[in-house]
């Protein structure tokens, strides 16, 4: 009876978000709406992210490079063909591929599942290691990826980039993406693989005496994780509207890192916050960029960069006081919304709501 | 039901188990106890799977063992509650149960299962919500049993249930042990504790650096001097 209404909350939820969605569009300016756009995008990411990371345990740095793959997909197929000589003027295009035009949904799945293909095969070897070992793997098989795309000029334009690709700043289209996205990993993780992932983190030797094939697991784990990065990353390109190898740097993977360890590894609903909070705070945080005179007198500390300083220090204050993150491996359920609805003030007599 | 002959395991060139041949008979207790080092985890570990033998035969019931991954061992019907609970800590009390019936997809036989170990364990129904980790060593021990129930396993191997636990708990974790093996599951049981598991034992083996020392029913080795002198810490007078 519980699961009914959730599942009623929630499609009522979607409706409400994608009504929100289409008046942003409508209403707000473009400045905004490219935040909100990216706070989307960046969820994607910072969700596909925790699926290895905070749920199946495995600390893995590659996401830049499947969305390298993502992104490339979009931009080498979206493209209108008329405009492909414009973009490809140094080395022409491969012959086979200059006449192949996709609409932007059929590049994006086929985006996400070539980096799900691509994190299959680096997987098979690479997830035999564990903790840091694999972090370095992963993160230089990232680089990998952005080399070979840098210089397979013929096909990504190498260093050039990609430009003209039909630019998406609709947010609806994004909303929906991410709406999906969300709904697919949560019914994902809420099923029998996702507790073999979170057995796996806890305890690796158990998992195995329960039954749990390991290496099955965590391939599939990183197999979803980077076909969701794939699409963000697609989205992420048509967003920009230009591809760029330099885009998807080994630095580009900390953003995230940094959203589902702000919003709480191994939480669907923490990476959501996560995502908001860092990309719409990094925005916020513009104030401390520009020059401010307080009573005459300019403040010399306001220039650009205090930015960064500000928020590595808010950063530092969240990791120290909240070491777990937002949500730590928490979700926020409608069991405790209803709960804080009905007693609002519960949250601040004890600690902690039962999630029953 | 469980034969092993001659077993070999080694880790890198130090031989761990140097030829053991064990049997465990349909509806028995049979416990192995032994010194550190002795072997007991290394040859539970090697039945489950998760160690290569280097040479020897096991077999359960006329089939095969060797050179399968634990997943095909659980499939079989032998599960291994391991050394110090390992319990997930960070999931609940019911998530573990859950975990515990991975491999069985009958979802009202999981539901009728869960009732079946609530009913073992109050305490682990009290504590349904409650994160593993924040469980009692006892508790903990309750729900790494039970969570090892939940494949309906033929054969339960235990490591040590003992381990770290006061001695009334551990009196609890035996009276349990022997009323699982009431209902019909055969109980393979490693222990330092020498004389709670020769107790509650059918059969016993004793182990010492790789080696089967000695065999022969609980009883019996209760009784024999050198146990007493080298395990139960009685001198002779």
């Amino acid at each position: 009876m519980n699961n009914k209404r959730n599942l009623i909350l929630t499609l009522v939820a979607i409706v409400v978000l994608f009504g929100v969605a289409c008046f942003i569009q409508a209403e707000v300016d473009s400045y905004i709406r490219r935040i909100v756009n990216l706070c989307l995008i960046y969820a994607i990411i910072g969700l596909s992210m925790n699926v290895t990371n905070g749920f199946a345990g495995q600390f893995s740095l590659g996401q830049a490079g499947f969305m390298a793959i993502g992104a490339y997909m979009v931009g080498i197929f979206t493209v209108p063909v008329e405009l492909r000589a414009d973009v490809f003027y140094a080395v022409p295009m491969n012959p086979y591929l200059v006449n192949i035009y996709m609409p932007l949904g059929v590049a994006l799945v086929l985006g996400g599942v070539l980096a799900a293909i691509v994190a299959g095969l680096i997987g098979t070897p690479v997830l035999r290691l564990r903790g840091d070992y694999l972090a370095i793997a992963t993160l230089g098989f990232s680089e990998i990826i952005r080399i070979v795309i840098t210089n397979a000029t013929s096909v990504t334009n190498g260093a050039l980039g990609i430009k003209n690709i039909p630019p998406l700043n609709d947010v609806r289209y994004i909303f929906l993406a991410t709406a999906i996205s969300y709904i697919l990993i949560t019914l994902l993780l809420n099923s029998s693989y996702g507790r073999a992932f979170k057995a796996i983190r806890e305890d690796e030797i158990a998992a195995e005496a329960m039954g749990v094939n390991l290496f099955y697991h965590k391939n599939l784990a990183f197999m979803v994780s980077a076909f969701f990065a794939g699409i963000g990353g697609g989205l992420y390109g048509a967003l920009l509207g230009t591809v760029d190898p330099k885009n998807f740097l080994f630095t580009l993977t900390y953003n995230f890192l940094l959203i589902i360890v702000l919003g709480g590894m191994g939480s669907v609903t923490g990476s959501m916050f996560g995502a908001i909070i860092v990309t719409g705070g990094l925005e916020y945080l513009r104030i401390f960029d520009e020059p401010l005179e307080l009573m005459g007198v300019a403040i010399p500390l306001f220039r650009p960069g205090l930015r960064m300083v500000v928020f590595s220090i808010l950063l530092m204050v969240c990791v120290l006081f909240w070491r777990h993150g937002i949500m730590g491996t928490n979700e926020l359920t409608w069991e405790k919304i209803i709960h804080f609805i009905k007693h609002p003030l519960d949250g601040f007599r004890k600690k902690g709501v039962q999630g029953k | 039901m469980l034969n092993i002959r001659d077993l070999v395991v080694a880790y890198g060139g130090i031989e761990a188990l140097k030829g053991i041949s064990v049997d465990v008979p349909d509806g028995q207790i049979v416990t192995l106890i032994g010194a550190n080092g002795a072997g007991k985890s290394t040859l539970l570990r090697t039945i489950m799977g998760l160690e290569k033998p280097k040479s020897g035969s096991m077999e359960y019931n006329g089939e095969k063992l060797n050179g399968f991954n634990s997943q095909h061992i659980v499939s079989r019907g032998i599960t291994l509650v391991p050394e110090g609970r390992r319990v997930f800590p960070n999931l609940t009390v019911l998530e573990n149960l859950r975990i515990g019936a991975y491999m069985r997809s009958d979802e009202d036989g999981i539901q009728a299962d869960i009732r079946k170990i609530y009913d073992i364990f109050p305490r682990l129904e009290e504590r349904n919500w409650q994160m593993a980790g924040t469980l009692s060593g006892g508790e903990q021990q309750m729900l790494a049993l039970g969570r090892a129930l939940m494949c309906r396993p033929k054969l339960i191997m235990m490591d040590e249930p003992s381990l770290g636990l006061a001695p009334l708990v551990i009196k609890e974790i035996f009276n349990i042990i022997r009323s699982i093996n009431e209902t019909g599951t055969t109980v393979l049981l490693v222990e330092q504790n020498a004389n709670m598991a020769l107790k509650v034992a059918h059969h016993a083996y004793v182990l010492e650096t790789g080696r089967i020392k000695m065999e022969g029913s609980g009883k019996e080795l209760l009784e024999n001097e050198e146990i007493k002198e080298a395990y139960l810490g009685k001198k002779k007078k």
